[in-house]
């Protein structure tokens, strides 16, 4: 529990220094919310109806744009080369930097719900619910994001491919999210698609689970 | 010798599949003759399921014990599988646009495949990136079993998504001829044994690429 403590520490405290990461997430993040504004003309029905779709969106790209610099960040200066020198074990490398980054995804996340509140006038309190579901989205997605950022920093295409691997094979976090949001934009609660929370939830558990058993191929003598 | 015998069983497979899906099955009452690319539509289909299970075994032992064959065996299990399932997209959409109206719907079962068939090229692409190197082979195979788990996933929330509840595909249709079923049949053990030839040939060019990687390497 040490180890995965000291590559989170790690982590927090890069960030906390250079703050890269998290501004151009944040910036990205805002960006989006403005194309789509302007996309869609401003019409506030329309808005409505794309709000929890928006809102997913605009988070996903950020977070890919986060976890590609994951391991980039790693690689540069040859610092995984240390991180795996020391004993410890691969899954727990796993665990500190996909720990690491569901915070940093999780709280980008929380900026752009208040964003939102901020931009289309929704209530403080009925987002309360959307916490929660910003968390589960952001563990799952960041489960595969990491194995998948560790994968393809190694490559020819490197960052380029992190997306295209990455964005198929979370479909099910980003239909069960986008369905609860829409549960909680319009008032109720989270039960009220309790199906979609529980795909969302076992998708989170699955893929935690496989993605630290094969975690240590994709690491090994990089 | 194994080899000839499966190359004339394919040869005859195909011929009788052609005659079997054309002149030996009955025209259905409701959608005409062009319920006939049904036959040739689920041959396709069944060869790319088969072929993604090869794969996803493969991938797993690849990781676990190793060796290059366990590689070439996905990979070359990968290439075909996508040629099929591209072959059971395009016969769908012939199907579907005189008896649905349209080429493609949004339907649970179309989405997924369409995500499978999605998460194969990428597949390939990332294990085409990696060349002979073995690390990213391992890759590869890793990204395969991942998008293996994730299917059954992927199929439940896109029924999800369009709002139907999720049931388990239960026994449906039924009441279809025993011609018509054997004429199926006949197609899929024909497009079974076409994709054994071809995946016993595709694997001997693979090891033809690494005997000359290997010679290459030697001459220098």
């Amino acid at each position: 529990m040490n180890k995965v403590w000291a590559i989170i520490k790690k982590d927090i405290v890069t960030e906390l220094r250079t703050k890269e990461l998290f501004s151009s997430m944040l910036v990205f993040a805002l960006l989006v919310i403005v194309i789509f504004n302007f996309a869609f003309g401003f019409s506030v029905d329309l808005l409505d109806l794309a709000a929890p779709a928006m809102l997913w969106i605009s988070f996903i790209f950020a977070g890919v744009l986060g976890l590609s610099r994951s391991f980039a960040l790693e690689k540069e200066g040859s610092a995984i080369i240390g991180m795996l020198l020391t004993p410890t074990d691969r899954s727990l490398i796993y665990a500190g930097k996909m720990i690491s980054n569901t915070i940093f995804v999780f709280i980008v996340g929380l900026i752009t719900v208040l964003m939102f509140i901020l931009f289309f006038n929704y209530g403080l309190t009925t987002l309360v619910p959307l916490i929660p579901v910003i968390f589960l989205g952001s563990v799952g997605f960041v489960s595969v994001g990491t194995l998948f950022s560790a994968m393809a920093i190694n490559t020819k295409l490197r960052e380029v491919l992190l997306p295209i691997l990455l964005f198929p094979i979370i479909i099910p976090v980003i239909v069960s999210a986008v369905k609860l949001s829409e549960q909680v934009l319009d008032g109720n609660s989270l039960f009220a698609a309790s199906f979609s929370l529980k795909l969302l939830v076992s998708f989170d558990i699955i893929f935690l689970t496989a993605c630290t058993v094969v975690f240590e191929y994709v690491i090994d003598e990089s | 010798m194994i080899r000839r015998v499966l190359f004339i069983l394919a040869f005859i497979g195909i011929i009788a599949s052609v005659y079997a899906a054309f002149i030996y099955a009955p025209t259905e009452p409701q959608m005409g003759h062009i319920q006939r690319i049904f036959y040739f539509h689920m041959g396709t289909v069944w060869v790319a399921t088969i072929a993604f299970i090869i794969v996803f075994i493969a991938s797993i032992i690849y990781l676990w014990k190793g060796g290059r064959k366990w590689d070439i065996l996905a990979y070359c299990s990968a290439e075909l599988g996508v040629l099929f399932l591209t072959l059971t997209i395009i016969t769908g959409s012939v199907w579907a646009k005189p008896i649905w109206g349209t080429w493609w719907t949004w339907d649970p079962q179309l989405t997924t495949t369409f995500i499978l068939w999605i998460l194969y090229i990428v597949y390939l692409v990332l294990r085409a990136s990696a060349g002979n190197d073995t690390k990213k082979a391992k890759y590869a195979a890793v990204f395969a079993i991942i998008a293996f788990i994730d299917l059954p996933l992927v199929y439940i929330s896109v029924r999800v998504m369009r709002g139907i509840s999720p049931v388990v595909f239960g026994p449906g249709g039924g009441g279809i001829a025993p011609e018509m079923m054997n004429a199926l049949l006949i197609n899929m053990a024909a497009c079974t044994l076409l994709f054994i030839i071809l995946l016993l040939e595709r694997i001997d060019l693979e090891r033809m690429k690494d005997a000359v990687a290997k010679l290459k390497l030697s001459e220098n």
